[in-house]
């Protein structure tokens, strides 16, 4: 959370219509490109699971007839197998990514698990016909690339290399589309006009101040002691107390007990830093009331 | 003690039990569907929705607690989502579609609808004219898996028994499981390949015509033409009519990426994407339909005259249905 350049240049506006600001950030290409390797995870694991069904289901029913095995005569059951087979594929290949995309998490158990989702470019809702947009030019971005790879794999001596290597650099400009452009669109996304942005489940985490405002009586800072730092420094020992590691507190008391002068009577780390916490950011909140927010400590108190 | 807190503590005690409320709402919608509430919850959640908006303005503008901020950031996004999200129920949107959305969108495509039908043509009739001069053209057009066996080399007879008879190896419903779904995927594919510009969908159209073309001057060189346009059109007219719109709405993708006009590229490409992808929907069902007819209707229906009566009512029917007249102003849900 301390990576602040990071997060202003994955940070888009997107303005309720009350008039305030979501902040909303894209995800970024790995998020992406882990929760599809997930979904397509859990396809192949689901087709293969259905191929044993279906083998098991038409040895059933191939047993329960009789074994009718006439010459070139396929098995009613046999037959009846292949087709669900192939239709539920087809269903997983298609309809998988369009069916929770359309659900009101707009995500698929991959994006869930990454913690991001499917939104409308413009703000607006998500509508049908974008999901199935950016879904049905997977076929171009993931299922052409791999026919194209396997081309060579199989049948090596019907493609000429060079055209293959010409069709792997052809294929790969809208693989790689999303690393080329701000908000990580996908051919798909562009189509849709949607985006994938990040709603991660976030709990609320507790007020770091409460443990250090019952000790504000034991450490009297001076004013000018919490003038030493500003909104930046604050955010990073917000950090600090959270993690709350034995040693990384140690060194920043040093540093803090350096910077301000204060020669410390205590030997609790935690102690020290969440009352300093406390009354720096009473310091800097008072003074935000006032408009006077003080970027870091460089910045005129 | 409480003189002791700070004020953004303050104003975090006073309404974190709202928050929560919202996030658990928030929980329960995420898991199931909008169902899943009572109706006061319904009511409730713009409430505590626009109640955390103000908190987060508020904690934005006075607080310096990181987690409070991030977590209202997320909470409010969520919320969001939800308040302003679909709400008309999948039946109610596929009735719409069925009504208005999926024929509108056909004919807002029906320049892109002739551009195809031209290439598809243009496809059929070189593959028939290359044939005509080597019958060895007949492989480079055909798949040997689609083709099955109904190649040159075959005698008039069994090609005739191919067109009467029910196939011997059984295996009828599979094969047409198998057609819909190859075709669906080159529906779909033809669509995507739209945003290369639309160049790699006019060579797929072309191919698809020129597969026609193989079978016609396959069957028309040992007279049997008319025969086989009979047992193609049954579920042939919907079929290739389906792809022909996949190629369409390729094009219209293609055309607005390459010249978008008075829109911006992305724009441009974004509005062309909604009608396509609508036309796109209609067209998987269409093949679906076809897979049906296909299915069913080939071997059952054997007469010739029944055969071409169920393809022109099939032309009928999807003609009017896209392009008929159809009452004004009843349906503007839109």
């Amino acid at each position: 959370m301390s990576a602040e350049p990071v997060d202003t240049r994955a940070q888009r506006t997107l303005i309720t219509p009350e008039g305030v600001d979501l902040r909303l950030k894209i995800a970024e290409a790995g998020q992406r490109a882990g929760a599809f390797l997930l979904d397509i995870a859990i396809i192949l694991g689901l087709l293969i699971a259905m191929s044993l069904l279906a083998l098991v289901g038409a040895g059933l029913i191939a047993g329960l007839t009789g074994g009718d095995a006439q010459e070139g005569k396929v098995p009613l059951g046999v037959e009846i197998a292949a087709v669900i087979w192939l239709l539920g594929a087809f269903l997983l290949r298609n309809a998988y990514f369009i069916a929770f995309e359309l659900s009101p998490r707009a995500a698929t158990p991959g994006k869930r698990v990454m913690g991001i989702r499917v939104a409308a470019r413009n703000g607006g809702r998500l509508r049908a016909e974008s999901v199935f947009a950016r879904n049905a030019t997977r076929e171009l971005e993931f299922f052409l690339p791999l026919a194209v790879l396997g081309a060579q794999g199989s049948g090596g001596e019907n493609v000429d290399g060079w055209m293959w290597l010409l069709a792997v650099i052809w294929c790969s400009v809208f693989v790689l589309f999303p690393l080329f452009n701000r908000d990580r669109l996908r051919a798909g996304d562009l189509i849709g006009g949607t985006w994938v942005v990040r709603t991660p489940r976030q709990t609320l985490a507790p007020d770091m101040a409460q443990d250090g405002v019952e000790r504000t009586a034991r450490f009297p800072f001076t004013l000018a002691q919490l003038d030493a730092y500003g909104v930046k420094e604050l955010h990073v020992l917000e950090d600090v107390l959270r993690v709350r590691e034995r040693r990384t507190m140690r060194a920043v008391a040093d540093r803090i007990c350096g910077k301000i002068g204060w020669t410390r009577t205590d030997d609790d780390d935690f102690d020290f830093l969440s009352a300093y916490y406390a009354a720096i950011r009473g310091r800097l909140e008072s003074r935000l009331l006032m408009g006077k927010r003080r970027k870091d400590k460089f910045d005129a108190p | 003690m409480a003189e002791l807190k700070l004020k953004s503590q303050r104003f975090r005690e006073q309404r974190e039990a709202d928050w929560r409320r919202l996030e658990q709402l928030m929980d329960k919608v995420e898991k199931g569907s909008a169902r899943a509430l009572t109706d006061d919850e319904l009511l409730a959640v713009p409430v505590l929705y626009r109640a955390a908006l103000s908190s987060l303005s508020v904690a934005r503008a006075t607080s310096l607690d990181q987690g409070l901020v991030a977590y209202l950031e997320t909470l409010t996004a969520r919320a969001y989502f939800f308040v302003y999200g679909a709400r008309s129920t999948l039946g109610s949107r596929f009735v719409q579609f069925l009504v208005q959305d999926w024929p509108a969108a056909v004919r807002a495509l029906w320049k892109e609808t002739l551009a195809s039908l031209a290439v598809t043509v243009m496809g059929t009739v070189a593959a028939v004219l290359l044939i005509i001069q080597d019958t060895d053209w007949f492989y480079s057009f055909l798949d040997p898996d689609l083709a099955q066996g109904r190649d040159p080399s075959a005698s008039t007879e069994a090609l005739r028994k191919g067109l009467y008879d029910a196939p011997e190896g059984g295996g009828l419903s599979f094969f047409a499981t198998y057609l819909f779904t190859h075709n669906a995927q080159v529906a779909l594919m033809s669509f995507a390949l739209g945003f290369a510009f639309g160049v790699p969908t006019a060579v797929l159209i072309a191919m698809n015509g020129a597969m026609l073309g193989a079978f016609l001057a396959l069957y028309f060189s040992h007279g049997l033409g008319w025969q086989l346009v009979g047992w193609l059109s049954i579920h042939g007219v919907t079929e290739m009519f389906a792809i022909i719109l996949a190629g369409a709405a390729g094009f219209r993708i293609g055309w607005a990426a390459a010249f978008p006009g008075d829109l911006d590229r992305l724009a441009a490409a974004t509005a062309a994407g909604r009608t396509a992808a609508t036309v796109m929907g209609g067209v998987v069902i269409m093949l679906l339909a076809a897979g049906l007819l296909e299915g069913f209707g080939r071997q059952l229906i054997t007469s010739d005259v029944a055969r071409y009566a169920v393809a022109g009512a099939t032309a009928l029917f999807w003609g009017l249905y896209y392009y008929g007249p159809r009452p004004r102003g009843v349906l503007d849900v839109g």
